[in-house]
Formats: C-alpha cells, sequence, structure tokens
C-alpha cells in the first residue's frame, strides 16, 4: 500500500508547526501505524533527515504511551485500539491520511507528535492512590467485594491515561480519564476511606492544570480505546457532591 | 461562603450549577406551559385573561419571579464563564477534527442554541411581560396581544424556530444535567431518555402550538 502523510512537524515547544507531506511506500496492510511511521524514518534516515519524533513503549495497546490524531481522530478511525494497534489494512490504498500531536493548553507539543502529559501524571500524584500500604494479595475472602464491584472497578482500571479522552473532546477535557481512577477505587474497600478528599483533590488538580470542563458530549467514550464508559463520568459526579455535601 | 467560592471556582463545581438551574428552569417551562394552555379555551380569552391579570397579583408568584430571573442569570452566566474556560483548554486547534464522528450536534451546539433562546427570550419579555406589567392600560386584555403578535408571520415564525432550538437546547441538556448529578447510571439511561423526550419534545412542541393555532385559525 501507498500513502501520502501530512505529518506535523515541531520543531520544539516554543517555534511553529506546520505540516509536512511523506510518501510511504511498500507499506504492507498487517503493519501498524507505527511500524509505517517507523518504515518513513527509516527512509528519512537514509536521506539524512530529522526523524519525525512520536511517543511509543509497549506497541501492544497497554502502556498509554503512543496516541496520535489520525484524519481527525483520535487513534484513528477504529474504536477501541490505540495508535500502535491500529492495523494499515484501515485505511484505503492510495489516500493522504493527516497526522497531528494532541492538542491542549494541557499538553503541550515538545516535538513533532509527542506531547508532555505530566499533567496526568500531576492528577495521579494529587490522589489516585491508596495512602497505606495493603501488603501483598489477601485471603480471597478477607476483605469481601461484591463481584459486580470488583467487575466494574477492573473496567475502571483498563484506564492506560493515554489522553485520548482529553484530546478528542470539544473541551479538552480529562473526566474520563479521572472518573476512572476516580470509580476504580470508589468502588473498592482500599480505596473507601480516602473517597472524599481523592475526587476532591483530582478535580482541584485537573482545572490547575487547564483542562476544559466537561460538557457531556461523550466523544471520549467513542475514542477510548479502552472502551471505558461514561457511566464513570456519571459515579465520579457523585463522589464529588457526596464530598462537598454529604 | 468560602465553600461557596471553592465549589463555584471548580469545574464540576459550575457544571452543577448549570445543571440544576437548567432542571429549575425546565420544572418552570412545564409550570408555563400548562398554565398558558388556558388559551385553548373556547371563551373567548376570558379564562386566559383572567388568568394574566390574577397572576401577578399573588405575592408569591412576585417572589418566585425574582428567584426565576436570578437562576436565568446565574445559568446563563455560568455557562458562558464555562464556554470560554473550554475554549481556552485546547489551545491552538486541530487542523482536521471529525467532530460528527464522535458525538452528536445537539451537544456541541448548546452555546449557540442557548444565545439564540436568550435573544427569543429577551423579544418575548418585552412583548408580553414587560408590556402587561409596565405597559398596560385600562381594558388591557392579554388574550388579545397573544393574538395580534402570533397573527403576525414573522413573529410567529420566529416563536416557532425558537421553540425548535429549545428543544434542540433541552435534548442534550436535560440527559447532561442527570450525568452531571450522577443519576444517568446504566439502569437509568433508557428512563432518562425517555422523560428527555417530553421534555426536549413535547414541552417545545406545547409552545409551539399556540403560534400555530393564530397563524393557522385567525
Amino acid at each position: 500500500m501507498n500513502f501520502t502523510l501530512k505529518i506535523w512537524r515541531q520543531q520544539n515547544r516554543t517555534s511553529k508547526g506546520k505540516f509536512i507531506e511523506y510518501q510511504a511506500i511498500n507499506i504492507s496492510p498487517d503493519m501498524s501505524f507505527l511500524e509505517m511511521l517507523d518504515a518513513v524514518n527509516r527512509d528519512l534516515t537514509k536521506k539524512s533527515e530529522d526523524n519525525i519524533a512520536f511517543d511509543h513503549d509497549c506497541r501492544e495497546g497497554i502502556c498509554g504511551s503512543c496516541g496520535l490524531f489520525i484524519n481527525g481522530r483520535a487513534h484513528g478511525p477504529q474504536r477501541g485500539v490505540t495508535t500502535c494497534e491500529l492495523r494499515m489494512r484501515h485505511f484505503v490504498d492510495g489516500t493522504t491520511i493527516t497526522v497531528e500531536p494532541w492538542r491542549s493548553r494541557a499538553f503541550p507539543v515538545i516535538k513533532d507528535l509527542v506531547v508532555d502529559r505530566t499533567a496526568f501524571e500531576r492528577i495521579i500524584q494529587a490522589g489516585g492512590y491508596v495512602s497505606v500500604d495493603t501488603g501483598s494479595a489477601p485471603e480471597a475472602s478477607s476483605i469481601p467485594v461484591p463481584k459486580a464491584n470488583a467487575d466494574e472497578a477492573m473496567d475502571a482500571a483498563a484506564c492506560i491515561g493515554c489522553g485520548a479522552c482529553a484530546a478528542a473532546c470539544k473541551n479538552s477535557s480529562p473526566m474520563l480519564f479521572l472518573s476512572a481512577k476516580v470509580s476504580q477505587f470508589a468502588l473498592l474497600p482500599q480505596g473507601n476511606a480516602e473517597r472524599r478528599i481523592r475526587v476532591q483533590q483530582m478535580v482541584k488538580q485537573m482545572d490547575e492544570d487547564g483542562f476544559g470542563l466537561c460538557s457531556n458530549t461523550y466523544a471520549c467514550e467513542v475514542e477510548c480505546p479502552k472502551k471505558i464508559s461514561v457511566v464513570h463520568i456519571a459515579r465520579m459526579n457523585r463522589e464529588f457532591l457526596r464530598a462537598k455535601f454529604l | 461562603m468560602r465553600a461557596f467560592i471553592d465549589f463555584y471556582n471548580s469545574s464540576v463545581g459550575k457544571k452543577l450549577i448549570v445543571g440544576l438551574t437548567g432542571l429549575l428552569l425546565i420544572s418552570y417551562l412545564v409550570i408555563h406551559l400548562f398554565g398558558n394552555l388556558l388559551i385553548f379555551r373556547a371563551d373567548g380569552g376570558e379564562a386566559f385573561d383572567t388568568y394574566a391579570e390574577v397572576l401577578p397579583q399573588i405575592v408569591v408568584i412576585r417572589i418566585i419571579e425574582i428567584g426565576l430571573f436570578l437562576l436565568f442569570i446565574l445559568h446563563i452566566i455560568t455557562a458562558a464563564y464555562t464556554w470560554i474556560l473550554n475554549k481556552a483548554a485546547r489551545g491552538d486547534a486541530y487542523k482536521i477534527q471529525k467532530k460528527n464522528e464522535t458525538s452528536k450536534v445537539t451537544s456541541r451546539t448548546m452555546f449557540l442554541t442557548g444565545s439564540i433562546v436568550f435573544i427569543f427570550l429577551v423579544v418575548h419579555m418585552r412583548q408580553f411581560w414587560f408590556n402587561s406589567r409596565y405597559e398596560a392600560t385600562e381594558g388591557y386584555s392579554m388574550f388579545e396581544v397573544v393574538r395580534a403578535t402570533f397573527s403576525n408571520p414573522v413573529y410567529g415564525a420566529f416563536y416557532i424556530v425558537a421553540m425548535f432550538l429549545l428543544g434542540f437546547h433541552l435534548k442534550h441538556g436535560f440527559q447532561s444535567a442527570c450525568q452531571t448529578f450522577g443519576i444517568r447510571t446504566k439502569n437509568y439511561v433508557s428512563f432518562i431518555d425517555l422523560i428527555g423526550i417530553v421534555v426536549w419534545l413535547l414541552i417545545p412542541l406545547g409552545f409551539a402550538s399556540m403560534p400555530l393555532y393564530f397563524l393557522l385559525y385567525f
């Protein structure tokens, strides 16, 4: 397969970026999107040109490092996959593919397609943890957890913090990420003790980082590679109300 | 007061205020609609005129009126404030973003539909509320004013279009408020959507039926 790529190139945080066109030639349909970029970078290396910078790590959809805005969609057109899991067969041969970095004031571009996502780290540091050492895995029946709660906490814990929710949201709101973290702890006994302070501090940090406000358009749910449900946002709102008023 | 300022300053707090005021305004719309349905009584507008005359004489109604005014102000100012914050949160815009594939148009146009409904509200208040309250002369008939106004095709059409946009606004607004209050859980999504139909379809339809009635029959 052959593609024309329009890729956002930006030298550093302060410089003004622009789209540059590249040709991706002889691309296998089974290649992942990142492997296709690797191939383009190999060609650039041969020509002694500056490689296209993009974030990646595990390349199996679990680390949350990769995240590109492809043809106007976070992680591309396929649902429930990260950029590294996206295969080139999902694109039409011979077409032009536009690739941009996540765009959010809270995610400044570092270089080309790489953005600074430490804002998410700060949100986790504000409350996305359990303060006490919970030790090693306890006896299965020593802390009773209803199956439904365990399942839902597990679904929430599937969030890999890639930033697609904030990237896709028209308001650049990371509420799906934040709510998944709040849900994950609120549903389990270990997280119960700090549930009030957790939600308030995490929301406060989100606001300080300059993210937008959730207006329930649910674009995040569509774009989430882990298919996290907006039901968690409703729970997070409940947690917030409970922390403030009950 | 400190607690309230903290609450208002937080993003979720602002959303809760927009949601709460929105839900209260919807409940007002229901009452407003039921009262106005008197206009369809085949008594030459007598019942409607009595209703319009007696209502402002009740002290409680005048107090509620002030509360209602404050609700509108709080809803509009907070929503506009969040809109400004949200615009700033993006920074550089995407060169290509296919919003149509990920969200509904009603959810993305709340500020626009809300703004148009606000313009309608100003015209509407001037036409009916201000007139009857401050410019009414002896023998003032609200029914006659309504008939004269709605028989005018320009105003009638404006009213109907505004009601269509109100429906658009409420379609997202109602379920969004339920989500913000955390009651839109898995088990209640379909129930909230059902109530939502009453809110976004029947309320605007009920209001739009009035200019339609006068346009067609008078």
